[in-house]
């Protein structure tokens, strides 16, 4: 791969958001129970990658996400952007930064202000970047014109509920690429459409992202919809970093186990396809009180003491890197 | 649904007006708002509406004082009090008096109100913290001995009401403003404004202070039934400010040259009708406006 | 063939809106055998939910069912006196509605909300419901000790099961669940889909599955409606519709989904364009304007669902030429150059 040499324009060292929860009666007995939404992610991005972050609800991918964009503060850790580090960007940079980083949301219905015209959502960035008011509408009409969304004068003085869902995604993938940024956090930006308008949202997100050169990091707890837009696919349970590589690596050989049973669970269309059972016990994480030593041994079929005593660390195991003792052959 | 294809962009104050979103499809509200209109009418124009001056003592043509006059005796529509003043004149006026109140408080109620609670839920830690603090304060304050003792320790006033309600009924609108803001800081698009680099003011004022007017309003025309209800309470009792009429200081001058005992009916349900019409109204439209916001709520 | 559990022929269901009227479903028919899982799918706003809701004659206030037949047991849904449909229900006919996990109630315990209904419509005693409790909570994998918990004390995953137990509870002949596993992540959708399969064939009950994803159809399903626009466009074995998809939508919605096994490198084709608005639908096929094999007559008559193989009927002018008409779908070239949904 050529991208090896370019350096990297997001650095994550390990970032952590800890929340307390149970309020102030539990503070005041002493220990309120911490909840560990994102604990000790590193991975960096290079420019013009891609990349995935797969995992169930709860695992701390949307976290991530809004850690990355500054909707919400890391309690630990640092977060580097172009060697910035994002915590400390204040006034001008900062508005430098929210030009040059953006989300886009999960829900289409919800992310834009219903009390807000199309023309009115896409200004706001605009405005806040000192456009000059002569020239928004032609960035607005040209940037509705690379989502794809035909004769776009037509909707500019629409109101949300007047738009279809896939329509109202264009719109929002629309006001994160009008301040033509460098970077975009997607956030499951399909999973509240219809199956049959999904694809064309995800073609149009895979060509801008081309034409513009993004890089660009693509939330789901879907691995085929990771895969249809992204080379590099990071698994996350429970706030930590499972396995970290090529997607078609992760897909065709899953190393582990958890990662295993996310691509046995892959909904497939094709009636023909043999199903296995999924390697993967029942339950469902709990953030409050997660297990000792691997967060993942309560529900993994290959769990061995060692698992309950130690946190497995992520290490390099032939392209890529896992955080399962399976693969740790220093012991 | 309004078919907002043709509608071309509306003017700031028709946008304004809009996010009021009176309550106009409410036969009782409607009904409240008419109740309002005619009684800020008859404020507006109580010079030439009422017939002499409400605190004038009249005579009668052979000199003598034109007191406790029946309806129409003389030509004075609602009669006379005993210190021979014209009942209706002193109606007239003390709708102004209500309205002044009334009027004000609720704005302070509202403007303090929201103010706090958009601080307090946007901004959330510490601020949020110490505000909602001083809220739990406001609310252990009982509030007529508080008013009473305010108008002991300054002059009596009619304003004492007004300074007492801001200073003590700030905190249920404030409360239910917060918990309004803090599921509205949580909707997508407010995050989205953060991300295009909107500062946290253009936020409040955009995107969330449109959408808890009606909020402030709905808790505004509460505190209005509520002020002149504190202030016919407090004259009633005696603490109201003697140099201005008002629909309560009507009723304690009654009370005091008992009415009652002499059947003088016209002299004290006058003002307690226009009492109960003006705090119904304020009623009514609240409950217009409840419909509108909690539409579960109705039926 | 024996008779099908349930039969539905016909079935219009309207919405009053305004001053108009709105045929959400218009003339729906298809049968559910007995022991078999029967996938209604398509887009959101084609009439899928109005049919199961239908089926259960518990609808919006200002819907009705204004035609067709659902035969049942012998008898007919559609005229059945509101007391007798009101005892099939629950009994005979169990409905799982959307997001049930989250509509359960949160401040009595799942034990008492099963209690609730093995009581109150069950009529058991309450050493039995007890005991049903406990069996129902085996069935659907779980612990019996956590019978006393609050809702809010399971996970998503958990609390569908919890739904399912209630729908299982009087042991329903027929179990409808609409979107029963849309908003879950997919290792717990699996979970619930493979639970559903078990339990199907274990207590031999008859489930209609009503959702959007095909995926979730090739799993679970013995049989497809495929529904657009209030009308079934396609209906037969889950094999046949999904390995031959006849009717151009049906085709639109297979190739539109990413799919784990095929070539990395392929582009996934979207159906571009909205469903049209049922208020003032298109004079022939519904699916005309977004459809890229569109002949003439396909704008002005509409299509009858009729058989083109055994067990496989298609609501489709084309259909004979199913064949050719699937490889041409299968190409993107196909589909571009129409209005943005």
């Amino acid at each position: 791969m050529t991208m090896q040499t370019s350096a990297p324009l997001i650095s994550i060292e390990d970032a952590r958001l800890h929340y307390k929860v149970g309020g102030a009666l539990s503070a005041l007995r002493g220990n309120p129970p911490v909840v560990k939404a994102v604990d000790g992610v590193t991975f960096t991005i290079r420019r013009g990658e891609s990349v995935g972050l797969l995992g169930e609800s709860g695992c701390g991918k949307t976290s991530m996400g809004r850690l990355l964009l500054k909707l919400e503060e890391a309690t630990g850790g640092a977060i580097r952007f172009d060697g910035e580090k994002i915590a400390d960007l204040r006034g001008q940079a900062l508005k430098r930064y929210r030009s040059r980083a953006q989300f886009i949301f999960q829900n289409p219905f919800d992310a834009i202000n219903p009390r807000f015209t199309i023309r009115q959502t896409l200004s706001e960035p605009l405005e806040n970047a000192g456009v000059p008011s002569a020239e928004r509408e032609a960035r607005i009409v040209s940037v509705l014109e690379l989502v794809r969304l035909p004769e776009p004068r037509q909707y500019l003085d629409r109101y949300p509920h007047q738009l279809s869902g896939g329509q109202l995604q264009r719109v929002v993938m629309a006001r994160a690429l009008i301040l033509e940024p460098d970077f975009v956090v997607a956030d499951e930006p399909v999973s509240m459409l219809d199956v049959s308008v999904r694809a064309g949202v995800l073609n149009v997100f895979r060509d801008v992202r081309d034409r513009l050169g993004l890089t660009a990091i693509y939330i789901s707890h879907d691995l085929a919809l990771v895969r249809y837009v992204c080379e590099r696919t990071i698994v996350m349970y429970l706030g930590k970093v499972m396995e970290d590589g090529p997607t078609e690596d992760i897909v065709h050989e899953p190393l582990h186990p958890y990662t295993k049973a996310l691509v046995a669970a892959v909904p497939v269309p094709d009636p023909n396809q043999s199903h296995d059972a999924l390697p993967i016990g029942r339950g469902a994480p709990d953030p409050r009180n997660p297990p000792s030593g691997c967060v993942f041994r309560d529900r993994c079929p290959h769990a061995f003491d060692r698992c309950s005593r130690e946190v497995p660390h992520l290490r390099q195991t032939g392209t890529r890197h896992v955080a399962c003792h399976l693969f740790d052959r220093t012991e | 649904m309004l078919d907002a294809a043709v509608e071309r962009k509306p003017s700031l104050i028709g946008r304004m007006f809009r996010s009021l979103r009176l309550p106009l499809n409410d036969p009782f509200a409607v009904l409240g708002l008419l109740i309002y209109a005619v009684f800020v009418l008859t404020a507006i124009f109580a010079d030439q509406i009422a017939p002499y001056d409400p605190t004038e003592i009249l005579y009668t043509p052979d000199y003598n004082l034109a007191a406790d006059l029946r309806p129409g005796e003389d030509g004075y529509i609602l009669g006379t009090t005993s210190l021979g003043r014209d009942i209706f004149s002193q109606i007239v006026h003390g709708s102004r008096s209500a309205l002044l109140i009334g009027i004000t408080a609720a704005f302070m109620v509202a403007l303090i109100g929201s103010i706090v609670g958009l601080v307090s839920g946007y901004f959330r830690g510490w601020v949020d913290v110490i505000l909602m603090r001083l809220a739990d304060i406001a609310f252990g304050i009982p509030f007529l001995p508080f008013v009473i003792v305010l108008a002991a320790f300054l002059e009596p006033s009619i304003w004492n009401v007004v300074i007492a309600m801001a200073l003590v009924l700030w905190r249920d609108t404030a409360r239910v403003i917060r918990s309004q803001v803090l599921t509205l800081r949580s909707r997508g698009y407010v995050d989205a404004a953060r991300v295009a680099g909107s500062s946290d003011l253009k936020i409040i004022l955009r995107h969330i202070a449109p959408n808890i007017l009606p909020l402030s309003f709905l808790y505004g025309s509460i505190a209005i039934g509520w002020a002149i209800l504190t202030e016919a309470s407090i004259s009633f009792l005696g603490f109201g400010d003697p140099q201005s009429i008002s629909w309560g200081y009507m009723l304690q001058d009654a009370f005091a040259s008992q009415a009652l005992a002499k059947q003088a009916y016209y002299w004290f349900v006058p003002p307690g009708i226009c009492i109960i019409l003006v705090v119904s109204a304020g009623f009514f439209i609240t409950r217009g406006y409840e419909n509108i916001l909690f539409p579960k709520l109705g039926r | 063939m024996t008779e099908p559990l349930l039969s539905v022929r016909d079935l219009k269901v309207s919405y009053k809106v305004g001053s108009g009227r709105i045929d959400a479903v218009d003339g729906a028919s298809f049968d559910v055998p007995r022991s078999s899982i029967v996938g209604l799918v398509g887009e959101s706003g084609c009439g899928k939910t109005t049919v199961a809701r239908a089926l259960t004659r518990v609808i919006a206030d200002n819907a009705a069912i204004t035609g067709g037949q659902m035969m049942f047991g012998g008898r007919d849904l559609v005229t059945l006196p509101e007391r007798e449909m009101n005892a099939l229900r629950w009994r005979d006919i169990a409905f799982i509605p959307q997001s049930a996990m989250n509509s359960l109630d949160p401040v009595y315990t799942v034990e008492y909300q099963l209690n609730e209904v093995l009581r109150r419509r069950g009529g058991l005693g309450r050493r039995d419901a007890r005991r049903r409790c406990e069996e129902l909570f085996e069935l659907v994998g779980i612990d019996r000790g956590r019978l006393s918990d609050y809702p809010h004390q399971f996970s998503g995953g958990m609390r569908q099961r919890v739904a399912i137990a209630l729908a299982l509870a009087l042991n329903p002949k027929l179990v409808i669940a609409d979107e029963p596993v849309t908003a879950l992540d997919v290792i717990v959708q699996r979970q619930i889909l493979d639970q559903l399969r078990e339990l199907q064939a274990a207590l031999g009950i008859s489930v209609i599955l009503v959702t959007h994803d095909i995926s979730v159809v090739a799993y679970i399903c013995d049989r497809t409606v495929v529904m657009y626009a209030g009308k079934v466009v396609e209906s037969g074995t889950m094999q046949a519709t999904l390995t031959e998809p006849s009717h151009p939508y049906t085709m639109g919605l297979r190739n539109a989904f990413p799919d784990l096994q095929g070539a990395a490198s392929g582009v996934l084709t979207p159906i571009e364009g909205a469903p049209p608005n049922l208020a003032f639908p298109p004079p022939g096929c519904r699916f005309a304007p977004r459809c890229p094999f569109v002949l003439d007559t396909c704008r002005t008559v509409q299509p009858p669902l009729e058989g083109i193989a055994a067990d496989h009927a298609v609501a489709c002018h084309r259909a004979g030429e199913a064949a050719t008409l699937r490889e041409k779908a299968a190409r993107i070239e196909t589909w571009m150059g129409r209005a943005v949904a």
